[in-house]
């Protein structure tokens, strides 16, 4: 489990129609807690920073699909 | 006015042939928090928001039309073998009547762009609290892109996508918090 991540826990009731997901989980990316960026932040190298899409690792943010057990459908659930 | 380098900001490899992805993805081409968009709207405030923050809307607005044209490969690349019968069902038949294997401005579910999808207030406060919910929505739209497919090359740049909306967001907090400071600001001597 990421930290940038956060669980809540739906309302689940007795009568509900389908199987319940009991977890459900939303980002919290790092940019909620920095609201100004301070100077002379670490940097990423060159071809660490194209890869991860940003030049400063405090700003890297994550995201795993495979979350079909927080309630988020994953790996093609779209159907083939 | 622009220099274009003829090359993509990031990178699109897409390893499997999934038509109905591209339907999906044309989310971000033509949506309403997709990337042409994001452009238009900070291309477009960028002339009455304060001298201290237009240069920050231009460059913004210009990495927007990097991610389109990387958006527009990813769709291009599904599209450009695909049969009528495999467009078809991948829910694109109403799409090929229209305009063959073209790219379109319109959302996953086929309504074309608009520019009711944009705003410009006018005041720089409101405006940059828009462009602030226009990014998180747009990574929002990047995760839920990101779960429906598992083809690991698509989701790589789906995820440099995801990741520069963050840092855009960001330095649009920072323009509000630019913002709020300048006046009050008391000199010391």
């Amino acid at each position: 489990m990421y930290p940038q991540t956060r669980n809540w826990f739906p309302y689940v009731s007795p009568y509900d129609p389908c199987p319940p997901i009991r977890v459900k989980t939303y980002s919290v990316p790092p940019q909620l807690f920095i609201t100004f960026q301070p100077p002379d932040l670490p940097q990423n190298s060159p071809a660490e920073a194209l890869r991860t899409g940003v030049l400063w690792p405090s700003l890297y943010s994550p995201y795993d699909p495979r979350m079909d057990h927080l309630g988020r459908g994953g790996g093609g659930s779209h159907g083939t | 006015m622009w220099i274009y380098e003829k090359k993509l900001q990031y990178p699109v490899r897409v390893s499997k042939c999934d038509v109905k992805m591209a339907k999906y993805l044309t989310e971000q081409y033509g949506g309403a928090d997709g990337e042409l968009a994001a452009a238009l709207r900070y291309m477009n405030q960028r002339y009455t928001i304060p001298n201290k923050v237009i240069g920050l809307l231009t460059d913004i607005a210009t990495e927007e039309f990097a991610h389109l044209e990387m958006i527009a490969t990813m769709v291009y690349k599904l599209t450009k073998d695909a049969t009528v019968e495999q467009l078809e069902e991948a829910g694109l038949g109403a799409h090929y009547a229209n305009h063959d294997r073209a790219l379109f401005y319109n959302n996953a579910a086929g309504v074309p762009w608009t520019a009711t999808y944009i705003a410009a207030k006018g005041d720089p406060i409101a405006d940059l609290y828009e462009d602030i919910a226009a990014e998180e929505k747009a990574r929002a739209t990047y995760q839920w892109l990101i779960d429906m497919t598992d083809d690991v090359d698509l989701q790589d740049s789906l995820k440099f996508l995801r990741e520069r909306e963050i840092v855009h967001s960001l330095r649009f907090r920072e323009a509000v918090e630019i913002l709020k400071e300048e006046q009050g600001r008391k000199t010391i001597f």
